[in-house]
């Protein structure tokens, strides 16, 4: 019962591989296979509205590479995003534009709330007519950065959290459990 | 031209115009009526040759409204600040400046959006920033909101 | 909610109207274009703002004159010492108090860092906008080394709040002038890579070349100013016409080309950074010991009166106009906000293009749209 040594990383591969003559076995759970594939490669939909949105661009840069993470495919379409980064304040105005995405990504989706103004409203908090206090109040969030605007290590931080979070998650037992 | 050549200038054209130099630049206090004769003049005399309107924005000032214009003259280097006092609060217009200045047309819209100021022969009068059921005028002080929290 | 999007749709006239934005990678935010098209012709287009509109002049109201300065590192983020320089400098001509040469030095530095970072930004966007993604990683590793020299003095990456009324908030960290000057050699020796990569490029100058004309009357009908203007030979630098902070002490050219389409403004934008870095360059060994900011009281009141300033971010003219009644907050202030106006004249440059063209002018122009829409 000795585990595959080539597997064994930072993304340890869940489950055991039993060597055989011509290969190996591999047991593992559906789920877990599959949460480690998802994990490993969330597609983000570029949505940054201000400030917070250059601090993504950085993540996406040549420094920090969020590319080292599996997050690199940023899409401009949420049809192709398994996950969205609201990167900055959200406005009356845009409340609905930012519903009506959120509505168009497949499931399983994913919310990543980039900032205080995605909070609570953050610096726009008190005396402001427009803002909406906290992006919560459209969609529901995973994964909350607090910052204004978090540095590129916090984005990639939470992005690691939300890889945590999928790999626990049991996705197609809930759904089976939903069929029945 | 200098302040005082500006003064007596203006004042051939408009001679209510009432002035205040106590700021940086030359503040000229007209009423809304007449303000399209006397900046259409500013623009098209070549003396004047006030081809660059930098601010156009407006001010509450509880009793009644202020256009404020801050326009210079690329050719000769000279700045004033044309302001038109609007008594009517309720029923608020003046004239658009949005055929001399092409920049005019988005920053009155901006003023009706968050005034309510009326711009007479606008082309294109609506909401700018904010949805079209909007109600009330954000900027003015009577304005309130249930939903906006004071500190 | 009415006001909103609507589908596309085709007019009476067979012409196509598509909806460009609010989330589109190219509007560089959330900037909604209304687009009448014939084929790939652009016939008509209709910006809709206000995505972002985030009532900071009615918020500015309520807070002091040491607090309203946050705001604006939020309005146009890219420039955010600018900015806060602008309502710094408004606020010191309403008590007509003297800054220390040393905070002048510092602020000059530091802006002209500004906007070195905002135009290799805008160079990386320009490049991912046009097809070549390249350009974002190159202007990435420059622009990482000014965001460090920002967060080490400043204590943030994006927005310092760094400028108070009567100088900056601390003095300048230590290794500032060591690691400045050696990030002003590294940047010197990458523009020839820069040029290689992009300038010279024959699909870049087919995309740019002839695209986007603005003439000068109409730059100056529109009230566009900044790079944009200066490509259409409109004379419209703040830092020549009106020095403020240590712009008198320096020497530096005011870059101007009559082209008026996309490649002199792309030109413009790149000569602005080679004279961002002498300027800098100038300053840097001479930054006078001594205060770095004037004694202010602990509560700023402004005389009645009315008080305006007019500064030079990477994208244009910036004013600050704040109404005092004398109390300890303003009565109203309004931001001239360069992008506003830029935007105004978009639909004229953009006219009979293609919607290919459209593209290339709205990041030509370098719009930030929280700056726009405040």
């Amino acid at each position: 019962m000795e585990i595959n040594k080539s597997m064994e990383g930072p993304m340890t591969f869940p489950g055991q591989v039993h060597e055989t003559a011509d290969g190996g076995i591999l047991v593992t759970k559906l789920d877990d296979v599959i949460n480690w594939a998802r994990s490993n490669s969330l597609w983000p939909l570029v949505f940054g509205t201000s400030c917070c949105a250059i601090e993504m661009m950085s993540a996406a840069g040549a420094k920090h590479d969020w590319s080292r993470f599996g997050f690199e495919v940023a899409r401009a379409t949420p049809r192709q995003a398994d996950l969205i980064i609201v990167a900055g304040t959200i406005v009356m105005k845009m409340a609905p534009v930012l519903k009506r995405l959120y509505d168009q990504m497949p499931e399983p989706k994913y919310v990543i709330a980039m900032g205080a103004c995605t909070i609570s409203g953050g610096p726009f908090f008190y005396n402001t007519y427009s803002v909406v206090k906290g992006v919560d109040h459209v969609i529901p969030v995973d994964v909350y950065i607090p910052g204004c605007p978090p540095r590129p290590e916090a984005l990639l931080h939470s992005m690691i959290t939300l890889q945590e979070k999928i790999k626990h998650e049991q996705y197609f037992k809930k759904k089976i459990e939903d069929v029945r | 031209m200098n302040i005082e050549e500006l003064k007596s200038s203006i004042s051939a054209i408009l001679p209510s115009a009432v002035y205040d130099e106590t700021g940086e630049f030359l503040n000229v206090n007209i009423a809304s009526e007449e303000l399209y004769p006397l900046i259409n003049e500013l623009r098209s005399n070549s003396e004047f040759d006030f081809d660059y309107l930098f601010c156009l924005t407006c001010i509450d000032w509880k009793d009644h409204l202020m256009m404020v214009y801050h326009l210079l003259s690329k050719t000769h280097n000279h700045t004033i600040v044309l302001k038109a006092k609007i008594s009517n609060r309720e029923n608020s217009e003046i004239a658009t400046v949005c055929n001399i200045w092409r920049t005019a047309e988005l920053l009155e819209r901006e003023v009706f959006d968050l005034f309510g100021i009326k711009f007479i022969n606008h082309p294109d009068l609506r909401r700018l920033f904010l949805s079209d059921d909007w109600n009330g005028y954000p900027l003015r002080k009577d304005y309130v909101d249930e939903n906006m929290i004071s500190l | 909610m009415r006001g909103l999007i609507e589908d596309d749709y085709v007019t009476e006239e067979g012409e196509f109207v598509i909806n460009m934005g609010p989330q589109h990678p190219s509007t560089h935010g959330v900037l909604h274009l209304k687009v009448w098209l014939d084929g790939e012709t652009v016939k008509k287009v209709q910006p809709h703002l206000g995505y972002i509109h985030r009532s900071i002049e009615k918020m500015s109201e309520s807070l002091s004159y040491r607090n309203f300065i946050f705001a604006t590192s939020r309005m146009d983020y890219l420039a955010a010492h600018i900015n806060n320089e602008a309502c710094a400098l408004t606020v010191e001509k309403g008590l007509q108090l003297e800054v220390p040469d040393r905070a002048k030095y510092i602020r000059t530095i530091l802006a002209e860092l500004t906007r070195l970072q905002s135009h290799l930004l805008w160079w990386g966007c320009t490049g991912l906008d046009l097809g070549a993604v390249t350009p974002f990683f190159y202007a990435f590793r420059e622009r990482e080394f000014i965001m460090e020299i920002m967060e080490e003095t400043c204590g943030a990456r994006l927005t310092q709040n760094f400028m108070v009324p009567g100088g900056v908030m601390y003095d300048i960290h230590p290794n500032f002038q060591k690691r400045t000057k050696e990030v002003l050699s590294q940047i010197k020796g990458k523009f020839q890579e820069y040029d290689n990569i992009m300038t010279g490029n024959v699909i870049f100058e087919n995309r740019t070349k002839g695209v986007g004309f603005l003439s000068k009357e109409d730059a100056i009908s529109y009230g566009v100013t900044g790079p944009t203007a200066r490509a259409s030979g409109v004379s419209c630098d703040i830092r020549k016409l009106i020095p403020y902070s240590a712009y008198n002490q320096v020497q530096f050219d005011e870059i101007l080309d009559n082209g008026g389409d996309c490649y002199a403004r792309y030109m413009i934008r790149m000569q602005e950074m080679k004279q961002s870095v002498s300027i800098i360059e100038q300053l840097i060994d001479n930054i006078p010991e001594g205060e770095f900011q004037a004694k202010t009281k602990n509560v700023i009141k402004l005389p009645k009166g009315e008080f305006y300033q007019r500064v030079e971010t990477p994208r244009g003219e910036l004013g600050v106009f704040i109404v005092s009644d004398g109390a300890a907050s303003p009565y109203r202030i309004k931001y001239r906000s360069p992008g506003f106006s830029n935007l105004s004249a978009l639909p004229l440059m953009a006219k009979g293009g293609k919607i290919g063209d459209l593209v290339a002018i709205m990041s030509t122009i370098d719009l930030v749209i929280p700056d726009i829409d405040r």
